[in-house]
């Protein structure tokens, strides 16, 4: 099962190699990890999406709890909050599926951000489960290279982090 | 103006800090070098590795935290063995390395190793200082970390241009705040009164004591609480000592090595109260059947430890002091039914056995038994990792002392230079290593810092010329394929070791020998090497 979790942390130095070393010594799978600043520039938010169970789940939040720097985790609950991940591909084109391949864009709420006489790069920013509608309809075409940012959530209404 | 090696002892001087265990090198003199002005007393040690566990075995014999120091590259990569002990035996450690120039990090300069990086799995928290300033408030944070909560090891990185800068004054800070870090100590009131009403309700209870009741000094409370109750109390190989073992109500330590009706009675039992104790393998091997067929009620200072290893029915966040002392007064007079009282006291009759004796060798386990009888009341036992360990934590009769052991980590060598610690720590008290000639090959080189300190610790080996515990493991698992085990026959010769050191040592290949010679030993006021002859087929139980 995968768990969608946000962990509030400091900002310092070194802060993220401990969470991840806590997640590979703990043996916890992560699928996707997102870093950024929150609006208090002393504190950065990490969103992980993990694989586990029910204990796995609760073990995870307990030892990140564990970490000095670690402010706040919250395991989000399902249909309890937003998730979005951004994704840049880059597909083989010619001038004879420019157009096809604008037309998925389109349908997908994805942006053409960069075209050269045989690719054509696209920007989408959707939930996982689009990202992979998306990257079907394109693989018929060859995906040259596609980076991912690792799903960030938000929770729902008026729910928010400290 | 004052220097960043100046306020790390001033630091120390502040968090009342009265030895350090250590060794220096180039990216510590500083350090060194100030610490020269200050009354602090530096114990030099004979490999860094032992310095964690000297300030281990005096975190642990006086309720305080040990500080060790060592240099960069190896001197603190030959900590990461220390550390890692303390961490899972849960013993406040300060850990001081000096570390390379801050603009010569990561360049691969000589004696440059990333320590904070590799210790991460093993400590509380750690610090690499980058400012001078910083220093007052690292250190204040690192022994508020280390002490408080879940104690454990807190390492300090200082490099080496860090501790020379200057600047304008000290100023320590009165208190620690970091944000991310508030331990829970009271235990939610809810869940004690839930937990109460569990024990009433219970026909078989039983309390499993673990190393987190000694660290929280709830000892007597547990007892008066078990004493009150009549409920009877198991301890893992951590928590040996919450009790005295000939307290009726004392079964014993549970586990793969422990005894018998410790182990008969947590199986039989229909309330199980687990109080600083994290249920780890060597304890209970398969915790799903404890909470098969009991409730548990489980008492941590460490939310994760709960729920981690069994599943419990009441658990409580807290320090273990403050939550027994809340169930002790809403407890009332709920007494264990006597049926249960009578059914333990019974089996802890049953299962007491003689051991078979071996020609030419002392019988370790009545050896240990007798010698509990001879030392003073509050001595300290220090054990090492091996059959030396579940000899003497099942057969040491523990009364007012200590029982000092790695139950977590195993780390052999542990036991010479804890005592050392231990000794500095509690001058006034007997001080007493258990190990095997395996374990003491580890540590032995501490000889020279007992020696030259006058120490007076008492250096028991139990001599079978091979790595017992490993060999048991071939014998009953590997066909007795013996590989690796076999130490050589009388050789080195340990007498002779402890005569170069100019200590005493004794010899003896009978019960009666060695009975003498721990007289004579417990009698001398100075350091004494007794060396047991023991046979290898003498089992761990």
């Amino acid at each position: 099962m995968k768990h969608t979790i946000y962990i509030l942390v400091e900002n310092h130095a070194g802060v993220l190699s401990k969470i991840t070393g806590l997640f590979s010594r703990r043996a916890f799978n992560i699928e996707s990890l997102a870093v950024g600043v929150t609006t208090d520039v002393n504190v950065s938010r990490i969103t992980v999406v993990a694989d586990g169970d029910e204990y796995v789940a609760e073990q995870i939040k307990k030892q990140l709890n564990k970490l000095i720097p670690v402010l706040e985790v919250k395991i989000l609950k399902e249909n309890s909050y937003i998730s979005r991940e951004l994704a840049l591909i880059k597909v083989k084109s010619n001038t004879g599926n420019r157009i096809e391949i604008m037309k998925i864009a389109e349908l997908m709420d994805a942006k053409v951000i960069d075209v050269s006489v045989n690719t054509i790069t696209l920007q989408i920013a959707d939930t996982v489960d689009n990202l992979e509608t998306l990257t079907n309809l394109l693989k018929p075409y060859g995906i040259k290279e596609m980076v991912r940012t690792g799903t960030v959530a938000i929770e729902k209404g008026s729910n928010f982090a400290k | 103006m004052i220097s960043g090696a100046e306020i790390m002892v001033k630091c120390l001087e502040q968090e009342n800090v009265e030895i350090l265990f250590g060794y220096p090198g180039a990216a510590i003199c500083p350090f060194y070098d100030a610490l020269m002005d200050s009354p602090i007393k530096h114990i030099l040690v004979r490999q860094e590795q032992n310095s964690v566990h000297a300030a281990s075995g005096y975190a642990r014999s006086v309720s305080k935290p040990g500080v060790c120091v060592a240099t960069s590259g190896p001197g603190a990569t030959n900590l990461i063995t220390g550390i890692a002990t303390a961490y899972m035996d849960s013993i406040p450690i300060i850990a001081i390395t000096g570390q390379v120039r801050s603009d010569l990090i990561g360049r691969d300069v000589f004696q440059e190793a990333d320590i904070t990086g590799a210790c991460e799995p093993f400590v509380k928290h750690s610090y690499l200082v980058k400012n001078t300033e910083d220093l007052p408030r690292v250190f204040k944070e690192a022994f508020y970390i280390a002490t408080t909560g879940r104690p454990g090891p807190v390492l300090i990185d200082v490099p080496v241009d860090i501790q020379t800068n200057k600047i304008d004054k000290f100023v320590y800070p009165k208190k620690a705040d970091i944000p991310g870090y508030k331990p829970s100590v009271q235990g939610h009131i809810k869940q004690i009164e839930k937990s109460v009403a569990l024990i009433q309700s219970a026909s078989r209870p039983v309390i499993c004591a673990g190393g987190g009741v000694l660290t929280s000094g709830s000892k007597l409370k547990l007892v008066e609480f078990a004493t009150k109750t009549g409920i009877p109390v198991v301890s893992t190989m951590m928590g040996i000592g919450v009790m005295p073992t000939e307290n009726p109500l004392y079964l014993g330590m549970l586990g793969s090595h422990g005894k018998g009706v410790a182990n008969r009675a947590i199986h039989e039992a229909d309330v199980i109260m687990l109080c600083g104790a994290r249920v780890g393998d060597r304890a209970v091997a398969s915790p799903d059947q404890l909470s098969a067929h009991s409730k548990i009620i489980h008492i941590d200072i460490d939310p994760a430890e709960i729920g981690k290893n069994v599943e419990v029915t009441v658990p409580i966040v807290g320090d273990m002091k403050n939550v027994i002392n809340k169930i002790n007064d809403t407890i009332g007079d709920y007494h264990v039914p006597h049926m249960w009282a009578d059914t333990t006291e019974r089996w802890k009759k049953e299962l007491f056995r003689t051991a078979p004796r071996f020609e030419g060798c002392v019988e370790p386990r009545s050896f240990i038994a007798k010698l509990s009888e001879m030392l003073p009341n509050k001595s300290i036992l220090v054990a090492d990792v091996g059959q030396n360990q579940i000899w003497c934590a099942n057969n040491f009769r523990i009364k007012e002392g200590r029982f000092l052991t790695t139950g977590g980590m195993g780390t052999m060598g542990y036991s010479v230079p804890a005592a050392v610690g231990a000794k500095f720590a509690r001058p006034d008290r007997e001080v007493v290593v258990v190990c095997g000639d395996g374990s003491f090959q580890m540590g032995m080189n501490e000889l020279g810092t007992i020696a030259q300190n006058h120490l007076n610790v008492k250096i028991i080996i139990m001599r079978n010329d091979r790595l017992g515990m490993v060999r048991e493991l071939q014998k009953n698992l590997y066909h007795q394929r013996y590989t690796a085990t076999f130490l050589d026959e009388e050789a080195p010769d340990f007498m002779k070791i402890a005569e170069a050191y100019n200590i005493d040592s004794a010899y003896a290949t009978s019960n009666e020998e060695a009975e003498k010679y721990a007289k004579q030993m417990i009698e001398s006021d100075k350091s004494f090497v007794l060396v047991c002859r023991v046979s290898p087929d003498t089992p761990s139980i």
